[in-house]
């Protein structure tokens, strides 16, 4: 694996720090064009003065960019991947199961890498101060998880269907249901915020979040599926939402550096 | 099953990123009383297009120890020596301070070694991907022969120096600035 090949690397550093360093890493692949949103997009107003306006820095990948932190089992407690059993009573609303693989840019699984979530509640509040939106708390769901994904990749999280709610964005602004994902992947370059979607939903055209995204299909990805094989009898439906990380280059950068 | 592995779009981590992320997740000390190198405190203060104060973004730092070289274990739990890893969500007044160590010198592209520098990731409401900055150290001489500092318009290297905070030894200051007048540099990792 080219990460132990870093760290084998690093071991013989020292000792040739005043020579020529070897290195032997790949880089990780750029992004298509269309596939990621740019950092303006007017209609997401709070883009307008967050966003930057001079051009990015191309940045060749050097350790610091190849390498990032590591999470491990001390990191996650046991009801993390549970967000109905988190209080003394059970969250109203619609129990969901989700679940999916993270994958890399060649379909590889990204194995014990730490997943974050969080989300609104059944009724489109979150347990936050700065939400005002007047809908009701649940004293039973704070709306927070954490996993790390198994060896294939795999992550699979029971929660409640959060609800729809409304913004300040434009006149009659109402995001459509989703759960944010954090994730980290294996190096600096693979940290990654984005959101999942509930398939069908109506609010999907009104939404610049959404909609910043360029490429169709790449949209599509945020977007969960049902999946009647993740769905339990008499239980909780399924959702089935697979993450793709970005890849390496296939060629590994030679040498010194 | 998912067979197109073009990466999944990111999306922004939205006003409330706290419930998930910094509420129970901050790591406010990357580098630990322990731990070798000359003790860094240092302060980011993330600012808009307006120059208004950016109260709900998270910082996140990653740096090498004071040997130049990268943690694999740094974890938010426990009191490790060196975690290299840091988040802090930003205050009212757009800032937050990590108590750390200043990092050794890390092999760039070539033969060269990098300045010292602390890689950093901005996420917040109004961001649709992470930003990603670097913090060098004004004042060190390696800065001048650093490969990635090269490559940046030599009018707009300021804005990735953090300032020695006058107030406090061991103080840093390093302004992020969102868009506009004296913008920050922010890199395509």
């Amino acid at each position: 694996m080219s990460s132990s090949l870093i760290q084998a690397n690093d071991r013989d550093r020292d000792k040739d720090k005043d020579k020529n360093p070897r290195r032997t890493f790949a880089p990780f692949r750029r992004h298509e064009p269309g596939t990621q949103p740019d950092y303006l997009y007017p209609a997401y107003r709070a883009t307008r003065l967050r966003a930057p306006s001079q051009p990015l820095i191309f940045l060749p990948h050097t350790l610091s960019e190849v390498t990032g932190p590591v999470f491990g089992h001390s990191d996650i407690h046991p009801n993390d991947s549970d967000l109905t059993l988190q209080h003394a009573g059970e969250p109203l609303g619609e129990r969901i199961i989700v679940r999916g693989r993270v994958l890399d840019g060649d379909g590889h699984a990204v194995s014990n890498s730490l997943i974050e979530i969080w989300q609104a509640n059944a009724a489109g509040r979150y347990a936050h101060v700065r939400d005002n939106h007047p809908a009701p708390l649940d004293p039973n769901f704070t709306g927070t998880g954490r996993v790390l994904t198994g060896e294939d990749g795999s992550y699979s999280f029971v929660t409640i269907k959060p609800g729809s709610y409304p913004w300040r964005n434009h006149d009659n602004a109402w995001r459509p249901a989703h759960i944010h994902f954090s994730l980290f992947g294996p190096a600096f370059v693979t940290r990654m915020i984005t959101q999942m979607y509930f398939p069908g939903d109506p609010l999907f055209a009104y939404d610049p979040i959404l909609q910043s995204v360029p490429d169709e299909k790449a949209r599509q990805r945020l977007v969960s599926r049902f999946d009647l094989e993740t769905t339990r009898p008499e239980w909780a439906l399924g959702y089935r939402f697979d993450i793709v990380l970005r890849g390496r280059e296939a060629t590994p950068f030679e040498g010194k550096g | 099953m998912t067979t197109d592995w073009t990466p999944t779009p990111s999306q922004t981590a939205g006003p409330f990123l706290h419930l998930g992320l910094t509420d129970n997740h901050s790591v406010a000390c990357v580098a630990g009383k322990g731990a070798e190198g000359e003790p860094v405190r240092l302060t980011f203060r993330v600012l808009d297009g307006d120059g208004a104060a950016v109260p709900d973004a998270m910082i996140e730092v990653w740096q090498a120890d004071c040997a130049g070289e990268y943690s694999n274990g740094a974890g938010t739990s426990g009191d490790a020596t060196f975690r290299g890893f840091g988040r802090l969500a930003t205050a009212d007044d757009g800032s937050c301070t990590f108590e750390t160590i200043k990092p050794g010198r890390v092999p760039g592209p070539a033969d060269t070694f990098q300045a010292p520098h602390i890689n950093v990731s901005v996420f917040a409401r109004g961001l649709l991907k992470r930003l990603s900055t670097r913090v060098y150290f004004a004042g060190e001489a390696a800065n001048a022969e650093d490969p990635i500092l090269a490559l940046v318009p030599e009018n707009r290297r300021p804005t990735l120096l953090a300032q020695p905070d006058p107030h406090r030894a061991g103080g840093w200051i390093f302004a992020i600035r969102l868009r506009g007048q004296g913008e920050t540099v922010f890199f395509d990792v």
